[in-house]
């Protein structure tokens, strides 16, 4: 108190001093949670250089198609987590009537159901196209050949998602259509036995051929597939995405004895 | 690609890439906007088709086609095509796409021409092209045939017109009843876990494969309900299987 001095002939109060708005305090208390937060992840730096990092002249909605895929993921996710909270795996009646439950008496429940459905089909064509485009660009060439072999476990990952899903409601037709398709894999040669009877569960198709396909549908597949995404992106990131081929670089002299040196 | 073709490669990309745009917000732009209508065209498709239920799982039924979902019918259509040439049948079912996924995983191993330009790679061409045109083909049918368990036998010959007809309507039973994901019948069906069906009218009289039927040894389900509630189905079903001599 002694330092301000006396009152009656104070300077008018400094900028620093004037009571923040409401807006002030919420971007600077943010700010503060952010700053705390980086100085101890030190994310900013990957972030901006996710972000900031630059995409070759001529890219085109054909790029686009990558992330795409992944929303269709992030859809399933979200999607699937809301269908997980009421699904039963039970065969004795317990799964077909959770789906019924979720369809007829959880509000907006057919429509998430629905969204999970058509999701996987959406996703299907995406990932499929978005395959197309790197293959026709000849974008899987050196130096992305991790980029194409990583996107090709997530091919088949994704469609292991559809198999093990189409058994979860348990009707008639996902009943028919799992057993024939457990038999497909029952006569692949050398591993189609094991392979038979780990999707089953044992050597007959029952109860715990149920919790396996949930298990795998919801827990080891997604897990996976998440993790990949991640490489996949990084290595998106990290080499660059690669310029359409027809496009040809206008040799700037300067750029051309940079490199040269 | 020689080292010499990977140090020209990386080059050129560095100029086109610096000649280029920071990912945000260009890339991101139009990545959001792609979001946007992925997920539209995902909700119209919920809200106008819905999630709708068949009936609950019925493991005697005789009436139900199996039906995968539209994105394996080309592996479904395969199986069928397959059918008839039985000895390539694990070939086709699992080995095909194997070899095809194989060859997919590989590519860029084997591909390493530094030629990107579609046209220019003439092969890739036509192996995409040819690629999609099968798998759109496989498909297109597979959506558009029966079952993959249907069962067409030569009818035996010196039938009569109504054992004929049985024979008929007994392929068609034993189709919808999902028999073949347990049984072989001719060149139709797993081979296991159940035995070969192609000939057991030689091995039980028709009596034994009617309590066969009702009260099987499992895994084999009971078809005793088909027995209840159609008994004529249940009776061509027996008199078709003691026709396969
Ligand atoms: C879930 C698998 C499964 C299904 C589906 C199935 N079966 Fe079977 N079936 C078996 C097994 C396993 C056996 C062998 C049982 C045993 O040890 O006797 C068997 C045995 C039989 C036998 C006796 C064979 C013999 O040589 O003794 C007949 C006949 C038969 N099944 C007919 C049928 C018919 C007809 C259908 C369809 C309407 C059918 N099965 C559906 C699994 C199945
Ligand atoms: C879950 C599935 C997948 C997701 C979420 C995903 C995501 C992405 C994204 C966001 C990109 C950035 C560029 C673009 O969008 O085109 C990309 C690039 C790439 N993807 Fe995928 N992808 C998936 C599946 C696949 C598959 C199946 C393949 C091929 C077999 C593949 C191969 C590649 C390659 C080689 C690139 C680099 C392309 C370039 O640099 O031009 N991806 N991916």
């Amino acid at each position: 108190m002694a330092l301000t001095g006396s009152r009656g002939s104070a300077p008018p109060p400094s900028r620093e001093a004037e009571p923040m708005t409401k807006t002030e305090l919420a971007t600077e208390a943010s700010l503060t949670v952010v700053d705390w937060i980086d100085e101890r992840a030190q994310l900013s730096q990957g972030l901006r250089w996710m972000m900031f990092r630059k995409v070759p002249k001529g890219i085109n909605w054909a790029y686009t198609l990558g992330s795409a895929t992944m929303i269709a993921f992030l859809n399933q996710a979200v999607t699937g987590v809301f269908l997980a909270m009421y699904y039963r795996p039970s065969v004795t009646g317990g799964a077909y009537a959770s789906i019924r439950y979720i369809n007829d008496d959880v509000p907006l429940g057919q429509f998430v159901h629905g969204m999970h459905k058509w999701g996987a089909s959406v996703m299907i064509v995406l990932i499929f196209l978005h395959m197309g485009r790197v293959f026709f660009f000849g974008a899987y060439k050196y130096p992305r050949e991790l980029t194409w072999i990583i996107g090709v476990v997530l091919l088949i990952l994704t469609l292991v998602m559809g198999f093990t899903g189409y058994l979860l409601p348990f009707d008639q037709r996902s009943y028919w259509a799992t057993i024939v398709g457990v038999n497909i894999n029952n006569t692949a040669p050398f591993i189609g036995p094991y392979l038979g009877d780990f999707l089953r569960a044992g050597p007959e198709f029952g109860a715990t051929t149920l919790s396996r396909f949930y298990a795998i549908h919801m827990m080891l597949v997604p897990g996976l597939m998440a993790a990949l995404i991640g490489l996949h992106l990084y290595l998106v990131a990290k080499l660059g995405i690669s310029a359409p081929p027809w496009l040809k670089a206008q040799e700037p002299e300067v750029a051309i004895e940079k490199v040269e040196v | 690609m020689n080292q010499a073709e990977k140090e020209q490669y990386l080059r050129e990309y560095a100029l086109l890439k610096n000649e280029g745009k920071p990912f945000f917000p260009y890339a991101v732009a139009k990545d959001a906007l792609m979001a946007v209508i992925v997920m539209i065209v995902i909700m119209l498709l919920s809200l106008f088709y819905g999630a709708e239920l068949g009936p609950a799982v019925n493991p005697t039924t005789t009436t139900y086609v199996p039906r995968p979902d539209w994105y394996f019918y080309f592996l479904f259509e395969l199986l069928r095509v397959m059918r008839n040439a039985p000895k390539l049948t694990d070939m086709a079912t699992l080995g095909v796409p194997t070899l095809c996924m194989l060859g997919l995983f590989l590519l860029p191993l084997y591909d390493r021409s530094p030629e990107r330009l579609i046209t220019r790679r003439p092969v890739a061409l036509a192996a995409g092209l040819a690629t999609i045109t099968c798998m759109a083909y496989l498909t297109y049918t597979g959506a558009n045939t029966g079952s993959p368990n249907q069962v067409v036998l030569p009818v035996p010959p010196g039938l009569t017109q109504s054992q004929r007809s049985t024979f008929l309507a007994g392929e068609i039973i034993v189709g919808e009843s999902g028999c073949e994901g347990c049984h072989q019948i001719g060149s139709y069906g797993n081979n296991g876990p159940g035995p070969k069906l192609t000939h057991i009218g030689t091995i039980l009289r028709p009596g034994a494969i009617a309590s066969t039927l009702k009260d099987p040894i499992a895994p084999m389900p009971s078809f005793a309900s088909l027995a209840q509630h159609s008994p004529k189905e249940f009776k061509q079903l027996v008199e078709f299987l003691s026709m396969l001599q």
